[in-house]
């Protein structure tokens, strides 16, 4: 699996990141976790709230932070 | 099912909410007078009394109307307002774009992809920063606070004003045609379209971001709001009535730029800075200086500048904080000499 987290360094993001890294460790997924900082580069998902989490390609969550439960529904499905 | 767990107990919050804050007052004064055993009109009481009255009551306001803007906001995700904003005429669009600055959902650190998301597809720049202006300044925290601390009137006035100055900054710079000054990699950046979609939202799950905002802002604003209070609470009988109106009163006439100079740099959010100005008020500042500083803190933020510098040339910062900043001005000095 692959996992996108996009954001410029905001609380926020990095709340995101550290989530989505504890739930994929606690779960034993399989994911390449990559956070992505560049603005041209997370402008190519034409989003407009950050952080947002992609997963293989497709934005699932954006302009918030998710609960927990949220991200290891997403992951685990 | 969720919708039901969801609903429930917002069925059962609300009524409770209405309850207490209806006997907040007595309670609040029970509770000083008989638990604490205060003896009442001493300095030391009166001040203790007011701050175990206005933060539970302000958390309260702040509580419940952060949780009904959460669930308009699921309404209104900035995908949709930029739809609404495309290709709009000037002035048309510079209204729409400062109205829906209010209820869209911003933060200043995703300033730069909403500024992009604009202005690449097709949303024009004075339009963009109309939104840009309105958003921050008019944010529910700010008008809760002022309702709470100032009553309705002030509250309406302050959103009035910072919709006109949202409206006619990004009408003017607009006119002025200052597109050359936008970065020049940013007209060439292309969107993909992947995060183009609505979500589909069940009204439970509305429901649930309402909380979740709250849980967010409410944690995030109350230990401002309590400090803003202490400090109100604390000057409330020892500091002297008219002790701010020599520096920040109607007859000093600097006292508005002063106020905006010393403002914008001074980086708070609504909830600490407001607590604060209502003691100066109570201490003798005019509500026009007063206003100006609060909307020259909250509009316009250093930290925001410094985000900004990536998409947008320094001449056109400067000059979007110079016609901000007149326009607060303007507000200041209406508010000190014409009403």
């Amino acid at each position: 699996m692959d996992i996108k987290i996009l954001g410029p360094g905001c609380a926020k993001c990095k709340t995101l990141e550290k989530l989505t890294r504890d739930i994929v460790e606690q779960n034993n997924i399989e994911a390449t976790i990559t956070k992505v900082e560049d603005i041209v580069e997370i402008m190519k998902y034409n989003i407009m709230t950050t952080p947002a989490l992609v997963v293989d390609g497709k934005v699932e969550i954006k302009g918030r932070v998710p609960s927990a439960d949220e991200i290891r529904k997403l992951l685990m499905r | 099912m969720k919708w039901n767990k969801n609903f429930t107990i917002a069925l059962l919050l609300i009524p409770l909410w209405f309850l207490i804050y209806h006997y907040l007052h007595p309670l609040s004064d029970w509770f000083v007078d008989h638990i604490l055993e205060m003896k009442a009109g001493k300095h030391l009481t009166e001040a203790l009394r007011f701050f175990i009255f206005e933060v539970p009551k302000v958390m309260m306001l702040l509580a419940l109307i952060i949780f009904v803007v959460g669930i308009i906001r699921t309404y209104f995700s900035p995908e949709r307002t930029r739809k609404m904003l495309e290709g709009k005429s000037t002035f048309t669009g510079n209204v729409l774009a400062s109205l829906l600055g209010i209820v869209t959902p911003f933060c200043s650190c995703s300033a730069i992809p909403l500024f992009l998301g604009f202005v690449e597809t097709g949303v024009p720049l004075g339009v963009t920063f109309s939104f840009l202006i309105a958003a921050p300044m008019i944010n529910e925290v700010a008008v809760i606070l002022l309702f709470g601390l100032f009553g309705w009137k002030t509250a309406l006035i302050y959103v009035l004003t910072g919709l006109v100055i949202a409206i006619v900054a990004g009408w003017i710079i607009g006119k002025l045609k200052l597109e050359h000054w936008v970065q020049d990699w940013v007209y060439k950046t292309h969107l993909g379209n992947e995060g183009d979609t609505e979500e589909k939202l069940t009204f439970s799950l509305r429901i649930q971001r309402g909380y979740e905002a709250v849980k967010e802002i409410v944690g995030k604003v109350w230990i401002y709001v309590a400090i803003g209070i202490a400090v109100g609470a604390g000057a409330h009988g020892y500091v002297p009535e008219d002790y701010m109106a020599a520096l920040m009163g109607k007859s000093v006439w600097y006292s508005v730029p002063l106020s905006v100079l010393i403002g914008v740099p001074l980086y708070s959010n609504a909830a600490g800075i407001i607590p604060i100005v209502s003691v100066l008020i109570e201490k003798g500042a005019s509500l026009g200086t007063s206003l100006a500083f609060m909307m020259a803190v909250i509009g316009l933020s250093l930290p925001e500048m410094i985000i900004l510098k990536k998409v947008l040339k320094l001449p056109l910062i400067l000059t979007f904080v110079g016609i901000v900043a007149t326009g607060i001005m303007i507000v200041g000095y209406l508010f000190n000499y014409v009403l």
